[in-house]
């Protein structure tokens, strides 16, 4: 696959991650593989992260994307995650929801600054060109490239 | 198995057979090939060429009669419809007992009982942030809730299907709920579904809660302890489902939980049990896809292995020992959020192969389940679904009808061939144990989620409403969500704090420190003691936390 972001450029570093309670991880490995086969240097976490070891992770591995992965209403915490994130000085970092998300909660998530909730069929070039987009805005937002 | 065609003493068959090859070929040729989810080339046409009927008694035989391809009981459906088994699980204990009281009005007999995701994860309420508690399941953390939970509930007369990982605190909680009713655990039956943590470490991670090796014990000291005090309880249910809904291909997952099966069957003689003191209360629960054919090949191709392996290989002799007693839930990952209707004609395709597969109770999943858990009009639709296939198609009147099939025939052969070819290699790693263990499983469930997902964004496989025939309807969502209400959660946590502080907290103690103690002594059943702390008071996360700490936290290999 081509890369869709520059070649002069360091890759999208992008977090994918499961917060809460829940465990179904086959969605987080497929969009972990099809990242990392787009070039996109990808951290990969296990299910159940506390929201402040995300936040230690984002400090750590200078993040552009965190990539939150829910099946079973953990959606429901990633408002908590920014609020963390902006806490840490890190509103930079852009953060995206994959997974069962329902049309009542979006407006929400949305309203709490997530950039993007990727429902289940999104097509593979649509979660890759939006994350390098956004990685981007993350870059030119952080005043790095 | 090596089959020979058989000769034919079909006048005419030749010449007829060649003509339809070449007329097929000259009009298609060898062009669109078609492949199974498993892998196998699907052919056109099957003929007496492909399937060789002589050996119908070795390799069919008559329902409930070895190999058992065509079913466990002789009567099948006729004899007993299949159970009803839906999930059901919300809220706190009230909101689950007024649900189970509405099914059993409606004539259900066979309950199940799904937690809320925290007492998966094996913690107590107020360890977790309320937003999602009850959200997906009932709070139970007591034998007090289990009691709620099952007010005004005859438990001696209906069968309870419990979501229950190990080290079964559910079923602790029940038993409790039985002593104080007076109802002798003779006369309580049911199934520890979950129980089976080796597909918990590979493929459903929320439900692995203790470390590999003590899982290991803690399962065996629980089919120990059930068989000698609860004997009318199956504990064990060998999963497919959450390996398939992984990604592991139909074949692979049924390779796999046969693997499975034979790892525990193993574990259990290795303590001294005879075959056929266990094997009669094993079952199997399986995921059904909308492959269609390949969904029923992979049921009686299953039955068959297991029945020749349980005699064979693991020197069972009781009949009861060699059935294959499977519940089936339609697949949640062939449903789709686009023109969510479409997914009420997915679940009847995926329930018909299970009934035509021989299962003993399903599950049908609501259509809404890729937007929530499911609100009641989908949950209805859901049961009607069984019950149209059962009393209008009139599915249920004839005992593996796709049996003598060309098709249906060879492919089941073909399947437990591939199958076969799995457990081979696993063997050859030294057991489902070993190759978990080292993630040969799960890399190989890996790959094929990949690929499968690739066929799709290729494509190859077609999903109505994702990538053909799409439509913009997409979101004209239905019934507004049910979330359980805040102050219900609020009068949940003081119930708990409540409870802890009126038990008598030197009998929950003294059961703790026995738990610790047959934790860390080879020759005593850790179950045993998760009833006793359950009745003296203990919570499910003080037990589970006594056992982590003990055993060792619960972690997955995580493998991308």
């Amino acid at each position: 696959m081509n890369h869709p972001f520059d070649a002069d450029e360091r890759p999208p570093k992008v977090l994918v991650t499961k917060i809460g309670l829940d465990g179904h991880d086959r969605g987080s490995r497929i969009i972990a593989a099809y990242l990392r086969d787009a070039g996109m240097e990808v951290v990969y976490t296990g299910p159940w992260q506390e929201i402040p070891a995300v936040v230690e992770l984002a400090i750590q591995e200078d993040l552009d994307v965190i990539g939150v992965s829910s099946l079973a209403t953990d959606h429901l915490l990633v408002p908590k995650l920014m609020a963390a994130l902006r806490d840490a000085g890190l509103a930079h970092i852009k953060v995206v929801v994959g997974g069962i998300v329902p049309d009542e909660d979006e407006a929400s998530l949305l309203a709490a600054g997530i950039s993007k909730i990727f429902h289940p069929g999104s097509p593979r070039e649509e979660i890759v060109s939006e994350i390098s987009r956004l990685s981007a805005d993350a870059r030119a937002a952080s005043g790095t490239t | 198995m090596n089959q020979q065609p058989m000769q034919l003493a079909l006048p005419g068959f030749e010449r007829a057979h060649a003509t339809w090859r070449q007329q097929y070929a000259a009009q298609i040729g060898d062009r669109d090939r078609i492949y199974n989810r498993s892998g196998i080339d699907i052919k056109p046409l099957y003929t007496p060429d492909d399937w060789d009927s002589h050996r119908y008694v070795e390799d069919l035989g008559f329902p409930g009669q070895a190999p058992m391809t065509r079913g466990i009981y002789a009567t099948m459906h006729r004899g007993r419809p299949w159970s009803q088994r839906q999930l059901v699980g919300l809220g706190v204990p009230e909101d689950y007992n007024a649900r189970l009281k509405g099914m059993l009005a409606a004539g259900a007999s066979a309950i199940s009982l799904i937690p809320c995701n925290s007492v998966y994860r094996g913690v107590d309420i107020d360890e977790v942030d309320p937003l999602i508690l009850g959200t997906c399941g009932t709070i139970v953390n007591s034998v007090q809730d289990m009691d709620i939970c099952l007010r005004d509930i005859p438990i001696d007369k209906i069968s309870t299907a419990l979501n229950d990982p190990l080290p079964f605190t559910l079923l602790a909680f029940l038993l409790a709920v039985a002593k104080r009713r007076g109802i002798p655990w003779s006369r309580i039956t049911g199934t520890s579904n979950q129980s089976d943590y080796i597909s918990h470490f590979v493929a459903n991670h929320m439900f692995f809660r203790i470390a590999l090796a003590g899982s290991r014990r803690i399962l065996v000291d629980h089919l120990q302890f059930t068989n000698k005090h609860v004997p009318n309880w199956n504990p064990v249910s060998v999963v497919g489902q959450h390996m398939q809904q992984a990604g592991a291909t139909p074949a692979q997952a049924m390779a796999f939980t046969l693997c499975t099966a034979i790892q525990y069957a193993e574990d259990c003689m290795a303590r001294g049990m005879a075959p056929d003191s266990f094997l009669p209360r094993f079952t199997f629960f399986f995921d059904l896809s909308i492959s269609f054919f390949e969904e029923i090949a992979k049921l009686r191709a299953g039955r068959r292995v297991w029945s020749r392996l349980t005699r064979d290989r693991l020197g069972a002799t009781d009949s009861r020992s060699w059935h294959f007693k499977f519940h089936a839930q339609t697949s949640g990952v062939d449903l789709t959020r686009q023109q969510p209707l479409n997914n009420i004609t997915r679940v009847t395709v995926q329930a018909m192969a299970g009934l035509l597969g021989g299962l003993q109770s399903l599950h049908t999943d609501a259509y809404d389940e890729v937007f929530s858990t499911p609100v009641a009009e989908a949950a209805r639709v859901a049961v009607s679904t069984q019950n149209i296939l059962r009393d209008e198609a009139r599915l249920a009147d004839v005992i593996d009808p796709l049996g003598g099939s060309y098709y249906m025939e060879t492919l089941t052969n073909q399947m437990e061939q591939e199958i076969e070819k799995i457990i081979v290699q696993i063997d050859d790693t030294g057991g489902m144990y070993s190759a978990v263990e080292s993630g040969l499983v799960q890399n190989m469930i890996g790959a094929s989620a990949l690929a499968f997902q690739e066929r799709v964004e290729r494509g190859e496989q077609k999903i109505v409403g994702v990538n053909a025939f799409q439509a913009d309807e997409d979101s004209a969502r239905h019934a507004p969500l049910e979330r359980p209400e805040p102050a219900a959660i609020e009068a949940q946590l003081a119930r708990l704090k409540a409870f802890k502080a009126a038990r008598d907290r030197a009998s929950v103690h003294a059961a703790l420190d026995a738990l610790v103690a047959a934790a860390n002594s080879e020759n005593q059943n850790v179950f045993k003691h998760v009833v006793d702390a359950a009745a003296a008071g203990a919570t499910h996360g003080e037990i589970i936390g006594v056992l982590r700490r003990e055993l060792g936290f619960g972690e997955p290999l995580v493998i991308v």
